[in-house]
């Protein structure tokens, strides 16, 4: 490995701004002049109010959208669009991204086919990823006759396989009930503790946020989101996410982030009021 | 397999019914003034009986089957194969379908029967005016179908593959294809019923082969019965090519989740 210069993954002043739907009205500005670094082997939360466009931020991060101005740089080097995606970054959705035509073991090993893995070291590969994510004997299943938490599994499997140097992940664990999504955490937690990748975390939960990160970054209401606050939590690790909970610095953090957040919970309550 | 046998029962019902009404002599004429008119115009169930059987002894029936089921499967393969490559590609070039559009908009509300009679004089008497006939009936729903399942794979199916580093060919092999196929299965129930339409409507303009040909000469001689027997004859092949797709959707489909099996842990 040759150490190059520069955080994991350095956004830099970017905006976002989307095309009108019809000639009269404005174009929609999800994101503006946002500046966020992330280290390597640093985990990121990114809270933020619904609809402020957390998720364009990661797009942006990904690759997968082109800022309308600013940069984005991956380990020193500059994303461009014309050179595809963020090849070092892993991305784990909101939504169910799975294909449901693959079998559990097809779609944890869709990557590596991809990069033309021959086969059987790719099943090998597969396998012992199940085993790790908790789906050893399920790779036969098609996600269809699956829970919402394993294929969640499923997808964590799917994107960490790769090993990517940066894993971007939208709201991952949303869609779970309480107890299944504080399981998944703490599988994350000790997936991510194994090797300490650059982790950003895009969530609504403040609570989910502080229990996982090192730096957990506030967000402003849309339209316009930049972020308006950036707090450490040096809560001690390895951690049990629901435990932490309980703990009088986790409430200090908690009650101090809120405070910011607050008043931009409001205004973007306020404002889905309004249409 | 009540179910089965109520089934039958209507069948037999039907039959009975039939061959009640049309039976010179059971029923005194009600409608018509003579007692042998309803046979004449209806049939009678015995005799289109005995004119299949006869068929089949005989053999008199094969090669004209053959004949129409040819046509219907070169219709239904050149049809559905051309429906399934223009319909991925101009669903995956916004630039050509802007182009094409008015022009599939045009052909697709053509009542594309019509072209039955230049396709005879292009393509002659032989099995291809009706094969091309097929396939334009065919093609258009299958495109359809598959322009609007790759129009409509889920944009985080397709983000996900290309962070997992799927390359544009890889993207069309392993999201665009297998999403739109599901699509084109549920078109090709319909599809194959076209094809069939395709070759027997051609059969009926101009042939001298086919079973539509057969349903035209006993037509011609005013010989219901064996109409009546063809009709049958199609009916039961068509019945069996939709069972047949039926088998391979199931082979081919079996990712998809079956009415209570979803959601199964």
């Amino acid at each position: 490995m040759t150490p190059k210069e520069g955080p994991a993954l350095a956004l830099a002043d970017i905006t976002c701004r989307f095309a009108a739907r019809d000639a009269t009205s404005e174009p929609y500005t999800a994101v503006a002049n946002t500046t966020l670094n992330i280290a390597r082997g640093e985990f990121v939360s990114v809270v933020g109010p619904t609809g402020c466009g957390k998720s364009t931020l990661l797009n942006v991060a990904a690759g997968l959208l082109e800022p309308s101005t600013g940069t984005v740089e991956v380990f020193g080097e500059r994303l461009l669009s014309a050179h595809g995606v963020n090849r070092r970054a892993g991305y784990m959705f909101q939504a169910d991204a799975l294909m449901p035509w693959r079998t559990g073991i097809d779609n944890v090993i869709a990557g590596l086919e991809f990069r033309g893995v021959p086969r059987a070291e790719a099943l090998a590969q597969g396998e012992a990823w199940l085993r790790r994510v908790g789906l050893a004997g399920f790779g036969d299943r098609y996600p269809h006759q699956m829970s919402g938490g394993m294929r969640k599994r499923l997808a964590l499997a799917q994107t960490l396989i790769l090993s990517p140097d940066i894993l971007l992940m939208d709201e991952p664990f949303s869609a779970l009930d309480v107890q299944t999504r504080q399981l998944m955490e703490n599988e994350l937690l000790a997936l991510w503790a194994e090797d300490r990748k650059s982790v950003l975390f895009i969530t609504h939960d403040l609570e989910e946020a502080i229990a996982l990160s090192d730096r957990v970054v506030v967000l402003s209401a849309g339209p316009g989101t930049r972020p308006i606050g950036d707090f450490k939590v040096d809560l001690p690790r390895p951690r049990d996410v629901s435990e932490i909970r309980m703990t009088p610095a986790f409430l200090d953090l908690h009650r101090e982030i809120w405070a910011a957040m607050k008043e931009e919970v409001l205004k973007a309550y306020q404002r889905q009021k309004a249409v | 397999m009540k179910l089965r046998i109520a089934q039958l029962l209507v069948l037999g019902l039907l039959v009975l019914f039939w061959y009640v009404m049309t039976k010179p002599g059971l029923v005194p004429p009600f409608y018509f003034d003579k007692d042998n008119r309803a046979a004449f115009f209806f049939g009678e169930p015995q005799k289109v009986f005995w004119v299949v059987v006869d068929w089949f002894l005989s053999g008199e029936i094969f090669p004209h089957l053959g004949i129409t089921l040819l046509e219907t499967a070169l219709g239904f393969a050149i049809g559905a194969a051309s429906g399934l490559g223009i319909g991925l590609w101009l669903a995956l070039s916004p630039t050509a379908s802007a182009i094409m559009d008015p022009y599939i908009k045009g052909f697709n509300s053509m009542p594309r029967v019509v072209l039955a009679p230049i396709f005879a004089v292009w393509f002659g008497l032989g099995i291809w005016s009706k094969v091309a006939l097929g396939v334009t009936l065919v093609f258009f729903v299958v495109f359809f179908n598959v322009y609007q399942g790759v129009r409509e794979v889920s944009p985080n199916l397709i983000a996900n593959a290309r962070m997992l580093g799927a390359s544009k060919r890889q993207l069309l092999r392993s999201i665009y294809l297998p999403s739109a196929m599901s699509w084109v299965f549920a078109s090709l129930h319909n599809a194959v019923g076209l094809a069939f339409v395709g070759a027997v409507v051609g059969e009926y303009l101009g042939s001298s082969m086919g079973v539509g040909y057969l349903i035209l000469q006993a037509e011609g001689t005013f010989d219901i019965n064996t109409v009546f027997a063809g009709i049958l004859v199609l009916t039961a092949c068509a019945l069996a090519l939709d069972s047949l797709v039926g088998t391979v959707e199931r082979r081919l489909m079996t990712w998809q989740p079956k009415a209570g099996q979803t959601e199964k842990v």
